[in-house]
C-alpha cells in the first residue's frame, strides 16, 4: 500500500443529493458501493441542497442527484440515483483500481 | 394532491402586459401555475420576460428566470430592443438562472428536480422574489426522457408553486392548433391557467393571437385576442365591446364643406365616427382632406393617416382642389403617417395608430382609406381592428373620419371590403353617375346616427377653388348632373326667357289695344258734343226764328191799319 495520496492525486468527486429523496438516498448507497475500497482514492464530498442550496445553484445543479468528477480533469457530470454502476465505473475512470 | 391553503378569492398577480390584464381580469393567478403554451416564435419567452420585468420593475415583486432553453444572455440581449432595462434589474429585483443541461452530461438511472426547486427557493427567499419563470419547462423534461416520471415531476412543480406560494410562469414549446395529440396535453390540466399564443398566416399576412384556455377560479375573455410584438414587447388588443361608455358631445364639427355641414344639419358630431365609401376615384380622400383642413384652421390638432399613398403626394393631390395642408405640418398642428399596408398585419396598424394618437392627441382624424387593412390580415382581422379604431377614437373623443373603398358592383350598396357601415355613425356614399357621355360625382348621406340630414343626393364638384356641393337635376323622375344638368338648366332659362317675351308683347298689344279704345272714345264724345252744340244752336235758330215772325206780324198789322192790338189781335185772329 502506497503512502497517503496528496488531494491533487485523488479523484475528486462530488455527490449533490437532496437528502431524504428517494433517488438520493438510492445515489449515496449506490455511490457508496462503488468506491468501496478505494476511499483512500478518492476525494468524495456529498452536498445536501437542503442545507445549502445556494451553493447549488451557484454550481449549476439542476437535478438532483448529479454527479460530478471534477478531477482528473476533464470534469465529468453524471446525473441519476448511479444505478448502472458499471457506467458510473467507467465514467470516473475507476476501472483500473477495482481490478 | 396538496393544494395548499385555498383563499376565499383568487388573488391576481398583475402582469402589466397591455390588454392581458383585462382579458383575465387583473392578471395571472398568485401563487399558481400558470402556462404559456405556444409554438415556434408565438412570443412565449416575451410574455413570460415582460411579465416578470413589470413585477420587478413596476410592482415591487422580483423574479428569477430560469432559462432552460436559451442562455441568459442572449434572452437579455434579445430583449434590449424592448427598452425594459434589463441590466439594471439584474441581481437585486431579476435573477436568470443558467439551467441549460450541459450536452454531456450523462444520465444513469432516475433523478428529480428537487434540488433545483429547493435552490430557486432558497433564492427567493433570499431576493424577495414573488414570480418565477420556467422556459421552456419541456426542455427540463425531457431530460426525463420517460412520460411517467415526466408527470411526476410536473406535479411536483405545481405542488411546489402551491406551497411556496410563487407565483408560476411555464412557457411549453407547442404547436397550439395540434394540442390534442401533444405528449404535453396534460399539463392543460394540471395548471390553475393556461394561456394560448398562437402564430400562423392568414391570408399570406402573419398574425400572432392570445387565447386564455382555463383560469380556475376566474372570469376571462374567452375569445381569442390579437397579439402584437411591438417595440415595447407584447400588446394584446383586448377591447371588451361590453364595456360601451362614452362621453357623448352634441357639439358639431364642420366637414369643411359648407354644403355638407348645411346637409347634416350643422356637421358631424364632435367623436362620432364617418364612413366615407366610394369607388376609386369618388373623391374620398378630398372629402377627408377637406375634414382636416378644417379642424387645423380652426387650430385643432389633427392625424392623418394614409395607406398604400406617401404623404407627399396626399399633400399635392389635396392642393389640387385648394386644400394645402404643408404649412400644418410644418407647424406640427398636423401629423401624416403613410404606411405600407402589407408590410405589417392589421393589428401592428392599429398598435401604430394608437400610439400615433396618443403622441400627437389629436382631435380630429382621418384613415384613408380604412379597407387597406383588408389587405393585412383579411376580413375578420380588419374588420376587428376598425371596430377596435372607432371604439378608440371614441373613448378619446376624437373625430374619426375613414373612407373605404368600394369594390364595384351596384352603386348604393355597400359592396366594401370592410362591413363597418354598421358602426360608423354617419355614412357618406360616394358614387358615379354616368349619363350623357360624362361621369360625375354624386354624394349621399346614406345615414346620420341622432340628427337630421338631407336624404337628397347632390353633385360633388372639384373645382380649383376648392369643393362644393350643388343641387342635382332632378326631373320626370331622372337625376341630372354634369353638362346634362346645365344643358337642362340652360333650356330652362330659355324657355323661361322666350315666356317672358311673350308676355311682354301681349302686354304691349293690349296697351296698344286699350289707346284705341280711349281714342275712339275721344272722337266719339267729340262727336257727341258736337252734337249737343248743334242742337243748341238749333233751338236757338227756332226761337230767334219765332221771335223774329212775331215780329214781322206785328210790324205788318202796323202797315195795314193802326188798329188797337185788341182789334187787330181780333182781325188777326178772324185771318
Amino acid at each position: 500500500m502506497p503512502a497517503e495520496l496528496s488531494d491533487s492525486e485523488k479523484i475528486g468527486i462530488r455527490l449533490y443529493v437532496t437528502c431524504g429523496a428517494p433517488n438520493s438516498i438510492m445515489a449515496v448507497n449506490n455511490l457508496d458501493s462503488i468506491i468501496k475500497g478505494l476511499r483512500d482514492r478518492c476525494n468524495l464530498e456529498i452536498v445536501d441542497i437542503l442545507k445549502d442550496p445556494l451553493r447549488a445553484l451557484a454550481d449549476g445543479i439542476l437535478v438532483t442527484p448529479t454527479l460530478i468528477k471534477y478531477q482528473p480533469p476533464p470534469p465529468i457530470s453524471l446525473i441519476g440515483n448511479l444505478s448502472e454502476k458499471e457506467k458510473v465505473v467507467d465514467l470516473l475512470g475507476l476501472g483500473e483500481y477495482q481490478r | 394532491m396538496d393544494t395548499g391553503d385555498v383563499p376565499a378569492r383568487i388573488a391576481k398577480a398583475p402582469t402589466h402586459i397591455i390588454g392581458f390584464d383585462e382579458i383575465t381580469n387583473g392578471g395571472i393567478p398568485r401563487g399558481r401555475t400558470t402556462l404559456v403554451i405556444g409554438g415556434p416564435g408565438s412570443g412565449k419567452t416575451i410574455f413570460a420576460l415582460q411579465t416578470l420585468v413589470n413585477g420587478a420593475s413596476n410592482l415591487g415583486e422580483p423574479g428569477i428566470f430560469v432559462a432552460f432553453e436559451e442562455r441568459s444572455k442572449s434572452i437579455i440581449a434579445n430583449a434590449s430592443t424592448f427598452g425594459w432595462n434589463i441590466p439594471d434589474l439584474v441581481d437585486k429585483k431579476l435573477f436568470f438562472l443558467d439551467a441549460r443541461m450541459d450536452h454531456d452530461v450523462v444520465a444513469s438511472g432516475n433523478f428529480d428536480i428537487l434540488g433545483l426547486l429547493t435552490s430557486i427557493k432558497a433564492k427567493a427567499d433570499e431576493m424577495g422574489a414573488k414570480r418565477i419563470v420556467f422556459d421552456s419547462i419541456d426542455v427540463l423534461l425531457n431530460l426525463f426522457n420517460d412520460p411517467l416520471i415526466e408527470r411526476k415531476e410536473l406535479y411536483r412543480i405545481y405542488d411546489w408553486f402551491c406551497q411556496t406560494g410563487l407565483t408560476g410562469l411555464l412557457t411549453v414549446r407547442i404547436e397550439v392548433d395540434s394540442l390534442v395529440d401533444q405528449r404535453y396535453g396534460f399539463l392543460q390540466f394540471m395548471a390553475d391557467c393556461v394561456v394560448l399564443l398562437h402564430h400562423r398566416l392568414v391570408d399570406r399576412m402573419s398574425t400572432r393571437g392570445l387565447r386564455v384556455l382555463k383560469y380556475r377560479g376566474s372570469s376571462f375573455a374567452e375569445n381569442e385576442s390579437p397579439l402584437v410584438i411591438g417595440p415595447r414587447g407584447i400588446e394584446i388588443s383586448c377591447i371588451r365591446m361590453s364595456e360601451i361608455e362614452y362621453q357623448v358631445s352634441t357639439e358639431r364639427v364642420s366637414t369643411g364643406i359648407v354644403r355638407l355641414d348645411s346637409m347634416l344639419n350643422g356637421g358631424y358630431f364632435r367623436g362620432s365616427s364617418v364612413l366615407v365609401t366610394g369607388m376609386p376615384g369618388t373623391a374620398k380622400s378630398t372629402l377627408c382632406g377637406s375634414f382636416i383642413n378644417e379642424s387645423i384652421r380652426r387650430g385643432e390638432s389633427a392625424l392623418y393617416v394614409s395607406f398604400d399613398e406617401s404623404s407627399n403626394e396626399m399633400v399635392r393631390n389635396l392642393s389640387s382642389v385648394n386644400i394645402c395642408l404643408e404649412p400644418y405640418i410644418r407647424s406640427g398642428l398636423l401629423r401624416m403617417y403613410s404606411a405600407r399596408t402589407e408590410s405589417r398585419s392589421a393589428e401592428e396598424h392599429l398598435m401604430n395608430m394608437r400610439r400615433l394618437i396618443e403622441e400627437h392627441r389629436p382631435k380630429c382624424m382621418v384613415v384613408d382609406p380604412l379597407s387597406a387593412l383588408v389587405k393585412s390580415g383579411g376580413q375578420a382581422s380588419a374588420l376587428a381592428v376598425s371596430q377596435k379604431l372607432i371604439h378608440l377614437a371614441k373613448t378619446r373623443g376624437i373625430t374619426l373620419v375613414c373612407s373605404s373603398l368600394l369594390s364595384g358592383g351596384e352603386t348604393g350598396i355597400e359592396n366594401s371590403e370592410i362591413k363597418v357601415s354598421t358602426i360608423a355613425d354617419t355614412w357618406i356614399h360616394l358614387s358615379y353617375v354616368v349619363q350623357g357621355g360624362e361621369r360625375n360625382r354624386a354624394l349621399t348621406i346614406v345615414k346620420s346616427r341622432g340628427m337630421e340630414h338631407s336624404n337628397q343626393v347632390r353633385e360633388l364638384i372639384l373645382t380649383d377653388n376648392g369643393v362644393t356641393l350643388t343641387d342635382v337635376y332632378t326631373a320626370g323622375g331622372e337625376v341630372l348632373m354634369g353638362s346634362l344638368r346645365w344643358e337642362k338648366e340652360e333650356s330652362e332659362k330659355r324657355e323661361n326667357s322666350r315666356i317672358k317675351a311673350q308676355i311682354e308683347q301681349k302686354q304691349r298689344d293690349l296697351e296698344l289695344a286699350e289707346a284705341e279704345i280711349i281714342s275712339t272714345i275721344d272722337g266719339l264724345s267729340k262727336d257727341l258734343e258736337n252734337n249737343r252744340v248743334e242742337r243748341i244752336r238749333l233751338a236757338e235758330e227756332e226761337r230767334e226764328r219765332n221771335a223774329s215772325l212775331i215780329k214781322r206780324r206785328t210790324e205788318l198789322q202796323e202797315l195795314r191799319s193802326a188798329d188797337s192790338n185788341s182789334k187787330s189781335n181780333k182781325e188777326g185772329t178772324e185771318d
